[in-house]
């Protein structure tokens, strides 16, 4: 593995998971799998010394180097980074706000394609995380299956007979398997059913957090499902509890709530989406959480046609991009809150006016 | 509004929509926001304590709660309060030295005491030998700290008989 110290050749890309393909993407942005791994022979994190992180850092390196197909992988040691570059990573949802915040020895190993990253010393030892675009659950577990089978075939995990791979929380003891996927649900919000699909689901042992924005109800309109029970099922019943059972319930839900608004209501939904495009392609200065607000009805606008001279990757790298670390890694620069607002207006502009293939100036 | 867990003005607000008791709200700030979101599951600690709560309130008297929260793992040292409070439990043994404790627990979190789920090829199969790694790591160090390097290469011989090799690419075992 090679050590990675300057991220701004990231920076100028985007993960493979935001293309905005995949099974249906037009609502499901991402699948993302994770499993929550401990060494044998160490103490879980909150008793580790200082000492004991630094021993299974070097010695999870050390392993994985033995992986040949791991040469040419990343590994990024997360002490030495500036806050910027930390957030930036967070942002790109390759390391986790919680290891990005913590102190002493950790790391993270990361594909160039950004399909997968393993976090060293999070909440457990490694946590190993896959990441695809669209629905796609099955391949990222067999993605994710076989990383786990090599890099157990160089450390001794801790696992017990009875409770299964053996976690710092009991909420993942067991398969230690999170599911995650993220939908895009603006028309479900708007059509205001959203909390009674969801609670027709409550029996179902999922869990769904949705984020609002201040002011508003909907701003944003993205969801989370993700499998609540970790130990008592296998990881092929849990991806398809969330896969098969939840996530298409949602996707049928959502596609009726857009054929109602398009029939009922037309030219309103045609002329709120171009609005919300207008201000982002013409503002002289947006805050990011207004920049999310509009991406997301302008997301929903190029999904049923009203749109048609913006590509969904684009829309869905401009999520990702318009983030304060993200801004200040392609500006080269840290920059202030107010100056993140002008720069981020300009961004906006440069990739939503003129043709359709500007999108490809992004990559 | 300010922020639930700091001083900040509280700009997003999260509901869980799953919540027994109906849509729970969070109001946060963006930091603190960021964090609950991009953890994507539920927040470890407020669910170990509402399992933890409601397994509490079947049964157990004062008395026994100050007991059980006085229980010290012997390898770790964590005690039940501790674990109580912070929602992280310390060592793997804690799952054996806590575990008629930690059933009912587990049981209100996963309704299951069973994994059925994936098995490692290889692993430290039973407790004892975890619970000598953990020590021997220790007595390593100390004999390291002391310059004592013949003890500590033959605990260091001991250790890599437990692990076992790693599996080289290509054997076929
Ligand atoms: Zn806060
Ligand atoms: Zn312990």
């Amino acid at each position: 593995m090679k050590e990675a110290t300057d991220l701004s050749v990231l920076a100028k890309n985007s993960g493979e998971w935001l293309r905005g393909t995949g099974p249906e993407s037009d609502i499901v942005i991402s699948s993302r799998i994770r499993l929550a791994r401990n060494l044998a022979g160490f103490p879980f994190i909150r008793k580790c010394s200082p000492d004991d992180r630094e021993k299974i850092q070097r010695q999870v390196r050390s392993r994985l180097e033995n992986l040949p197909e791991w040469d040419e992988i990343p590994y990024v040691d997360i002490t030495t980074l500036s806050e910027v570059d930390r957030q930036f990573l967070v942002e790109r949802q390759l390391i986790s706000r919680e290891i990005a915040d913590s102190e002493g020895s950790r790391a993270v190993a990361i594909d160039p394609s950004e399909q997968y990253s393993v976090m060293i010393n999070e909440e457990d030892h490694l946590r190993i995380q896959v990441m695809h675009s669209g629905l796609d659950l099955i391949s990222a577990w067999e993605q994710i299956d076989r990383i786990d089978d090599a890099i157990e075939g160089e450390v001794l995990y801790a696992f017990h007979s009875k409770f299964g791979y053996l976690t710092a929380c009991p909420t993942n003891v067991g398969t230690g398997l999170r599911v995650s996927v993220m939908l895009h649900l603006p028309g479900l919000v708007i059509t205001q059913q959203i909390e009674k699909v969801f609670r027709s689901m409550q029996r179902i042992n999922v869990t769904v957090r949705g984020l609002y924005g201040e002011g508003s109800q909907y701003t944003g309109d993205f969801y989370q499902v993700s499998n609540q029970v970790t130990l008592g099922h296998t990881e092929k019943e849990l991806l398809e509890m969330v896969g098969h059972e939840v996530v298409p319930r949602i996707i049928d839900y959502e596609r009726k709530a857009r054929e109602f608004l398009i029939e009922k209501g037309q030219q309103d939904l045609h002329d709120d989406v171009s609005r919300a495009l207008g201000i982002l392609s013409t503002a002289r200065k947006i805050s990011s959480e207004e920049t999310m607000h509009y991406l997301s009805k302008v997301r929903m606008g190029v999904n049923l046609g009203l749109i048609d001279d913006v590509q969904l990757a684009t829309i869905n790298k401009l999520f990702i991009h318009t983030q304060p670390a993200h801004l200040q890694k392609l500006h080269g620069r840290v920059l202030t809150t107010s100056d993140r607002n002008v720069e981020r207006a300009s961004y906006l502009q440069r990739h939503l006016c003129g043709p359709a293939d500007r999108a490809d100036e992004l990559n | 509004m300010k922020c639930q867990y700091c001083d900040k003005p509280a700009t997003f607000h999260i509901t869980e929509l799953t919540e027994p008791d109906g849509p729970k709200v969070l109001h946060l700030c963006e930091h603190h926001a960021r964090n609950v979101l991009q953890k994507g599951e539920p927040t470890p600690v407020s669910s170990v304590a509402g399992a933890l709560a409601k397994q509490l309130q079947l049964g157990q008297t004062k008395e026994e709660l100050r007991k059980l929260d006085q229980k010290e793992c012997p390898v770790c040292g964590i005690t039940f309060f501790e674990f109580r409070n912070s929602g992280r439990l310390g060592c793997p043994l804690d799952y054996d030295h806590f575990e008629a404790d930690l059933k009912p627990l587990l049981i209100n979190i996963h309704d299951s005491l069973e994994h059925t789920g994936k098995r490692p090829t290889r692993a430290a199969a039973t407790a004892d030998s975890q619970v000598d790694l953990i020590r021997l790591r220790k007595e390593m160090e100390v004999a390291v700290e002391r310059e004592e390097y013949e003890r500590a290469s033959e605990l260091r011989d001991q250790i890599n008989a437990i692990q076992g090799e790693p599996k080289r690419r290509g054997n076929a075992t």
